[in-house]
């Protein structure tokens, strides 16, 4: 490349007159505000947390109705597809609204609202101008309690559906997802996230009406919003929506998962592929286990951020990946550790071996001081960065809420995460980051990767 | 929508600053925009622009590798940098009592750079992993940004592959990156962006402090991009390995966004109309009643809308099922726009598509990263951060007469027309 003018070379540019000079020491933090909150439950079973939040005109809403499959088996179990349907066309018509009508009302109060549904929960997230609540409350109530499945609509949803499905599945993260769901919990309906075509293709419009009625139901449910209104005047809104929302029973949770255990990772043959998605998984801890802020600091220490041990060794040290990253995932009843990496073929055996590695040193030699402090400082800033604006506080609550938690969890957390010692954390890296204690997954192309991972070991192949 | 109070000075080395204080949180944003794209890179250096991105996370003078990240983190905070058309931007989002850390930071990295083999290397790699990632190895990787552009355009500045081809990314030398630091890498070249938690005159006084002795260098002329809108309709195909459908990807050009920015946010309204929400014209048409498609997306440049100079893209995108033809989508779409064209939208179109916007801008500005970048950007291309909270008065005063020639305008004869084929002709 020839440059335009003469310039430097990169050693003249790398230094000047004065030297390094001393990187700046913090400055005084001012304290969060503490949050005006309501956190209350409805006559008809629904929980409501309303939030205080007065950055800008807006209002933020989420609800979260557990929706689990009541079969002990997602295999032949028709829920997930009849779900996926339902969600696909509960906000396509009611009594007065046909979906345009639903489009043309939010829009006019510039406002949205969606429903999208996994094996644990349908959600409905949504947002307006603070002036357009009562219109996002209406357009959610009459979903909730009158929706009325037009043939025509479900049927182009259905038929969208399968067609979403398969573009889906054509994703090599929805491929390695997909694949690790089933080692790791069998046909538990969590690991179905995805209804198969035929499953979709045979639901009707009944089973819809029929699935809605039984569980599309408020107690058991949470409705967060955060905006710029007062929170009893937000309640009692939602409480005028949506205090006619009834129904039988409690929305149903999922039954617990079977505990992770470690073993061999399994590849799955993706021919062609010149990638390879790796997919790891232990046994983590819930949010309310006293062990689980010095879990969450050895997370962080061992893959949760940038400046972890598996980013800096297997991207800025050995450029084996782009991206490489752990976390935890909370399930019903515990939690999963999971670790991601996506590699070239030619390095995938070697980035499963330093992954291994890395996950081996975190107990070994454990973090030090210097390692958890910057974890430590990382999970409370990012809390504070995370949850700043309207739509990061409503989600990040509206997730709390399902796990059964409030905002005191929110606002305690900071000092939980304060008190943890090194000692604890080294104590948890051991038990919980052993190499043996992982399974996986690894998705790729098996002619170009079979004799390296057969040398390396631990892993079975096709 | 309200203004916020808005503070720029200029230093003496040519540093253009700009203030949006804001006490609503206890977190700051700092934001460095480098007057430097993917456009700028020369011929043989493909994908240049983004890998010297990466380059400049790779230490400074005070920092060894790897420092930018931990004392970034370790102070509570988020960091990122990305590459665009004409631009390349750094950022930090942090708790507020970390201010000064993010000045010096990018002060130190603006002033001396360690550029080295070793980390060009590495992040050679790391750079050829980001595009196995998301382009070679999925389906629709680089659909459209990559794909369009050489088939609307005849330069090699706008029709180029900005993530770059290997064989070029592997030809970078430390020397190159010398040049390219030198040439476009001058304080008078970049604008800085605090947003968020902050005592203006204490944060000046740490923005002299720390940028104030970076030399000045020459600032280079910025060339012009400009070339001929379309003579016809300019047609490719390319063959995706994993795409299990069809798809297309219309792409026309739209007026510049710096002279003539109403006639720019015509188009972004005309995208409303088209695509945005269930009522939307090809929303309508296409996945509800032709059953034709799956998605349907318009939209003004193919980064996001005003994230570019002239000239600017305005693309429609959909996959379709294997069952309908690209050329029977294509007349879809050509029938709307028609139709649009001779009767215009309705007031509520209009009415809608501005309610959203003005929606979304305020949740923009919410979101203290997309607050600190869009200011900075807004600065840097058009020289007003203020163009971000005039948008919604601006989109509102958009007539209905005004879209519909923004339709008609969007013509068969002056466009580029994008097939993309699945390898294995859409069968399982």
């Amino acid at each position: 490349m020839s440059a335009p003018t003469k310039h430097r070379s990169a050693e003249e540019i790398g230094r000047t007159e004065l030297g390094p000079r001393p990187f700046p020491e913090l400055g005084e933090q001012r304290a969060t505000a503490d949050l005006d909150v309501v956190d209350t439950t409805l006559a008809n079973g629904l929980r409501v947390i309303a939030v205080r939040r007065s950055s800008v005109p807006l209002v933020e809403l989420r609800v979260r109705i557990p929706f689990g499959d009541p079969a002990t088996s997602g295999t032949g179990s028709a829920h997930a597809a009849r779900a996926e349907v339902l969600a696909n066309t509960v906000l396509t018509g009611t009594a007065t609204r046909s979906r345009v009508d639903v489009d043309t009302e939010l829009a006019l109060v510039g406002g949205e609202l969606d429903a999208v549904v996994d094996p644990e929960r349908l959600a409905f997230s949504g947002n307006a101008l603070v002036s357009g609540l009562d219109t996002l409350l209406d357009v959610l109530r009459d979903a909730l309690t009158g929706a009325t499945y037009p043939d025509e609509e479900v049927e182009r949803e259905r038929a969208r559906l399968v067609e979403r499905i398969r573009l889906a599945r054509s994703q090599p993260n929805v491929i390695a997802r997909e694949a690790l769901q089933r080692h790791l919990y069998g046909d538990h309906p969590y690991a179905k996230e995805m209804p198969e075509a035929e499953e979709v293709a045979a639901v009707t419009r009944g089973d819809v009406e029929a699935l809605h009625a039984a569980a599309v139901l408020p107690r058991g449910s949470v409705l967060v919003v955060v905006g710029d209104l007062a929170p009893d005047a937000a309640v009692r809104a939602v409480e005028g929506a949506l205090g006619g929302w009834t129904g039988e029973g409690t929305a149903v949770s999922l039954s617990p998962l079977p505990v992770v255990r470690g073993g061999d990772v399994v590849l799955v043959h993706r021919p062609g592929a010149v990638q390879s998605q790796i997919r790891l998984a232990g046994r983590g801890l819930e949010r309310t286990d006293d062990r689980y802020p010095a879990l969450q600091l050895a997370n962080l220490v061992y893959g949760g951020f940038f400046s972890s041990r598996l980013v800096e060794n297997i991207r800025e040290d050995k450029g084996y990946t782009y991206s490489a990253r752990s976390h935890p995932e909370f399930t019903p009843g515990g939690a999963t550790l999971m670790v991601d990496a996506d590699t070239a073929s030619a390095v995938t055996a070697a980035a499963l071996l330093e992954t291994r590695y890395e996950l081996a040193r975190l107990g070994l030699v454990p973090p030090t001081e210097s390692e958890v402090d910057t974890a430590r400082r990382y999970a409370v800033g990012s809390l504070l960065t995370a949850t700043s604006s309207q739509g990061g506080l409503a989600s990040f609550l509206v997730n709390l809420a399902g796990l059964g938690l409030g905002v005191e969890w929110f606002t305690g957390h900071p000092d939980r995460l304060a008190t943890v010692t090194v000692e604890q954390v080294a104590e948890v890296a051991l038990e919980f980051f052993a190499p043996t204690a992982f399974t996986g997954v690894l998705v790729g192309d098996a002619d170009l990767l079979a004799p390296q991972l057969r040398a390396l070991g631990g892993v079975t192949l096709p | 929508m309200a203004l916020p109070e808005l503070h720029r000075f200029t230093l003496p080395n040519g540093l253009r600053v700009v203030f949006a204080p804001d006490p609503s949180a206890p977190v700051v944003g700092v934001s460095v925009h480098y007057d430097v794209g993917f456009r700028s890179e020369p011929e043989g250096r493909t994908g240049f622009a983004h890998l010297f991105e990466h380059l400049m996370f790779q230490g400074s003078e005070s920092l060894e590798k790897l420092a930018h990240f931990r004392h970034v983190q370790s102070s509570g905070g988020t960091f990122n940098g990305s590459t665009h058309p004409d631009y390349t931007d750094y950022y930090q989002v942090l708790p507020s009592a970390a201010l000064e850390r993010a000045l010096f930071l990018e002060a130190d990295r603006m002033r001396a750079p360690k550029l080295t083999e070793e980390n060009l290397r590495n992040q050679i790699d790391v750079v050829k992993e980001e595009i196995r990632l998301n382009v070679l190895n999925r389906p629709y990787g680089g659909f459209p940004w990559i794909l369009l552009p050489p088939v609307l355009f005849r330069t090699f500045p706008n029709a180029h592959n900005g993530y770059g081809d290997f064989t070029d990314l592997e030809n970078a030398t430390v020397d190159d990156c010398a040049a390219f630091f030198d040439t476009y890498y001058a304080p008078g070249n970049a604008v800085l962006t605090v947003a968020g938690d902050f005592d203006v005159e204490t944060a000046k006084g740490l923005v002299e402090k720390h940028f104030g002795d970076v030399p000045a260098r020459p600032v280079p002329v910025r060339p012009s991009f400009a070339e001929a809108a379309p003579k016809g309709e300019l047609r490719a195909e390319h063959t995706d390995q994993h795409a299990p459908m069809p798809a297309i990807a219309l792409g026309y050009r739209i007026p510049d966004p710096v002279n003539d920015v109403t006639g720019y946010l015509t188009y972004l309204v005309l995208a409303g109309v088209l695509t945005d929400g269930d009522g939307s014209r090809l929303q309508q048409r296409l996945v509800h009643r032709d059953a034709s498609v799956v998605d349907v997306g318009a939209g003004c440049g193919l980064f996001g809308p005003l994230e570019a100079r002239d000239p600017d893209t305005f693309s429609i995108t959909a996959i379709h099922s294997p069952e309908v033809t690209s050329a029977q989508v294509i007349a879809s779409v050509d029938e709307e726009l028609q139709r649009l064209a001779d009767e215009g939208p309705t007031a509520q179109e209009l009415a809608k598509v501005t309610a959203r916007w003005v929606s979304t801008m305020h949740r923009e500005h919410d979101r203290l990263t997309s607050r600190t970048l869009g200011l900075g950007s807004a600065e840097l291309l058009f020289g007003r951060a203020e163009l971000l909270y005039e948008l919604p008065d601006k989109l509102a005063g958009i007539t209905t007469d005004e879209v519909a020639a923004a339709a008609k305008a969007l013509r068969p004869d002056s466009r580029a027309v994008l097939i993309l084929n699945p390898a294995n002709g859409g069968n399982e």
